[in-house]
């Protein structure tokens, strides 16, 4: 029986067929939060990167961590995404997903969603091949090559078209786009898998005022449905989305609030500001 | 509904129409001019002529094989020389045991060389290749399994690049020195040759060289059509992303490796099938086939013609060979440096190819998208 098993393993491994479940379990969200981060330390050759972190997205939050350059903002996602273990402490996603027992794909498989900050779309192919090739499911040789999308995912696709705005260049080359609709078109790409948290770097380096401002509208209607977690430098940009505001300093949670209680907090005037 | 849907991608693009109807109009067109045309006439097709214009075919296949891995996932093959190859030896090897006792020794089972080297006994691995289906499955088995095999082994071990065009490289002449080796069985650095019959039909009939010939456009036309349906299909995008970003298409959750296993091995059948076509037409399979070289020149035509269109892939295959007959015959020690400057040439040059060339004097641009340079 064993046997058997680990025969079928290793055959839906080479093979890519038999069925997979597509959608990953159910998060448990009933006691508020979907993501736990506590004490968690990393530290390269003995500089502490994340000292002791503790911290706690509400399920439906739009969170923005603001923080100086090297507070660990990068690093605190990558713990998120299975990218860096660290040293201690725990990583729970809803009350019984330990993250720190997941590899990278299992983690994006169970509902987290990443953007790096540098747009990284497929530049030959057009954006509706981009979130074609998203498309949550079925992602074995066979099914894909025998298979067209389906029609609920041809309207998710439409859908995520429309939600980032990008309807009139659905047949157009990802390469020809402006850095903006990239970074739009990435964040489209994670709407596909439909997570249940977004963590997104820096969205708004290097974009237009106008840009910037879709941005904005852009991630606000995503929260609710969505968990939303951006690390953002762009103090304007960062007021005009959040209700909640980290301050991560050396490593560690210096201080939480609005964004206003933030601006007047004098510890983080200091490090913040005064840098 | 899915044919329609394959029918508009061939018709969708005038490269494929256009391969489709030269291709339509050479096979129906040069038997006739064999055949129905005097000797003497001007418009007489010599057996030779017809001859060049189907192994030109079977080099096409092969092209195409290697630009659906190379031109779409990215993995620079030097190993299909070796599938070419094995897939003529298998086709060697029934044509050899279809000559029967009417060698040279006139044994009743034994080839020639074999009764040469005192064998009395047919190994084991001949066993079967007197039945042309076996023979025929043969051909794309043999290719395909190697492939998978090798592949297995060397995507998931994640080689890449110019690693993995080594290692094929080295499988070739691996394979080149082992078939070399007269006591492995297959002739020998003369290879297997004199055939006789192919399904009983006198080889040097111009009725057979008609039908390898239109079996080998037929082959190349369910090629083609085989590799255009892969291409633009789910996993078609899905292997072009690979050849783009490879950790990020992992990354969204598909098998890279399983990708890349099914193309390499789909790829290597059609290299066997084509290997298979080969034989018969020029009459001989000798180990030089396995010559690194070869393998080398593949992906030059496949560079020439234009990469990731298959039709620039037969249009270089053609192109390239054509030229490769004229020097040879003309200038054959001046070859080799012909093919590298060509090579130089359209890779400075013509990043797409021949086909590449074309399209920027034809072509209106067929959609907002492809105007803008990538
Ligand atoms: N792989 C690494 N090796 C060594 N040091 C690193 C590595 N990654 C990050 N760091 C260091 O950790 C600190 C936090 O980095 P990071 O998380 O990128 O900060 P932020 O994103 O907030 O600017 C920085 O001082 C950085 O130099
Ligand atoms: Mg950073």
């Amino acid at each position: 029986m064993n046997a058997a098993t680990a025969i079928r393993n290793g055959w839906q491994k080479v093979f890519g067929t038999g069925a997979r479940s597509e959608r990953p379990p159910a998060i448990d969200t009933s006691h508020g939060p979907i993501l736990y981060l506590e004490d968690i330390t990393v530290s390269f050759d003995g500089f502490k990167a994340l000292n002791a972190l503790t911290l706690y997205i509400d399920a439906g939050e739009l969170r923005c961590i603001i923080g100086p350059n090297g507070a660990g903002k990068t690093t605190m996602m990558d713990v998120i995404t299975g990218k860096t273990r660290p040293d201690c402490g725990s990583a729970w996603f809803g009350q019984t997903t330990d993250l720190l027992a997941m590899t990278e794909p299992e983690i994006a498989q169970a509902g987290i969603g990443r953007k790096f900050q540098k747009p990284t779309v497929f530049e030959h192919h057009t954006v509706f091949q981009n979130l074609e090739l998203a498309a949550a499911g079925e992602k074995s040789v066979w099914a894909t090559l025998l298979k067209p999308l389906s029609a609920t995912q041809r309207e998710l696709v439409d859908s995520v078209l429309e939600t980032i705005r990008l309807q009139d260049t659905r047949s157009m080359l990802a390469g020809a786009l402006s850095h903006g609709q990239k970074q739009w078109l990435e964040i489209g790409m994670l709407l596909m898998q439909d997570p249940q948290l977004l963590l997104v770097d820096e969205p708004v380096a290097g974009m237009t005022p106008q840009e910037v401002e879709r941005t904005a509208e852009l991630l606000l209607s995503l929260a609710g449905k969505h968990s939303v977690v951006v690390v953002e430098h762009d103090m304007a940009f960062v007021r005009s989305i959040a209700k909640k505001v980290t301050v991560l300093h050396e490593g560690h949670v210096l201080a939480e609030g609005t964004i206003d209680e933030m601006q007047s907090h004098p510890r983080v005037v200091e490090v913040y500001l005064g840098e | 509904m899915r044919s329609n849907t394959l029918f508009s991608v061939l018709l969708g693009d005038r490269g494929t129409k256009i391969f489709f109807a030269v291709l339509l109009i050479t096979t129906a067109i040069a038997p006739l001019l064999h055949l129905a045309m005097p000797e003497g006439s001007a418009l007489h097709l010599s057996s030779y002529t017809m001859t060049l214009i189907g192994k030109y075919m079977t080099y096409a296949l092969l092209a195409i094989a290697v630009d659906l891995v190379w031109g779409y996932c990215g993995i620079l093959s030097l190993g299909h020389a070796a599938f070419f190859a094995l897939g003529g030896y298998a086709m060697g090897m029934y044509l050899m045991r279809q000559i029967g006792p009417r060698g040279v020794y006139g044994h009743p089972v034994l080839p020639d060389f074999m009764v040469f080297l005192n064998w009395t006994e047919l190994p084991w691995f001949w066993y079967g290749f007197d039945m042309f289906w076996f023979a025929a499955l043969m051909v794309m088995f043999v290719p395909g399994v190697l492939a998978f095999a090798f592949g297995w082994l060397a995507f998931r071990s994640r080689v890449t690049g110019v690693y993995l065009s080594i290692i094929t490289q080295a499988l070739t002449y691996a394979l080149m020195l082992a078939f070399f080796r007269n006591n492995m069985g297959f002739g020998g650095n003369n290879g297997l040759t004199d055939f006789k019959e192919i399904l009983g039909f006198d080889m040097h009939s111009s009725a057979t060289r008609i039908a390898l010939f239109v079996a080998s456009a037929v082959a190349l036309a369910l090629g083609y059509i085989a590799c255009k349906y892969i291409a633009h299909s789910r996993a078609g995008r899905v292997i072009q992303a690979v050849r783009d970003a490879e950790s990020r298409t992992r990354f969204i959750g598909y098998r890279v490796e399983s990708y890349k296993l099914w193309i390499f091995a789909f790829s290597a059948v059609l290299a066997g099938i084509a290997g298979a076509l080969y034989v018969p037409q020029v009459g001989i399979i000798n180990p030089s086939e396995f010559q690194p070289i070869n393998s080398i020149e593949i992906v030059i035509w496949v560079a020439v013609g234009g990469r990731g269109t298959l039709y620039g892939a037969v249009a270089g295959a053609v192109l390239v060979n054509y030229a490769k007959t004229y020097f040879t015959a003309a200038m054959p020690e001046f070859w080799l440096y012909a093919l590298g400057a060509m090579f130089v040439f359209v890779t400075l040059f013509l990043p797409r190819g021949v086909v590449g060339l074309g399209d920027r004097f034809l072509k209106k641009p067929e959609r907002v998208a492809e105007a803008v340079p990538a």
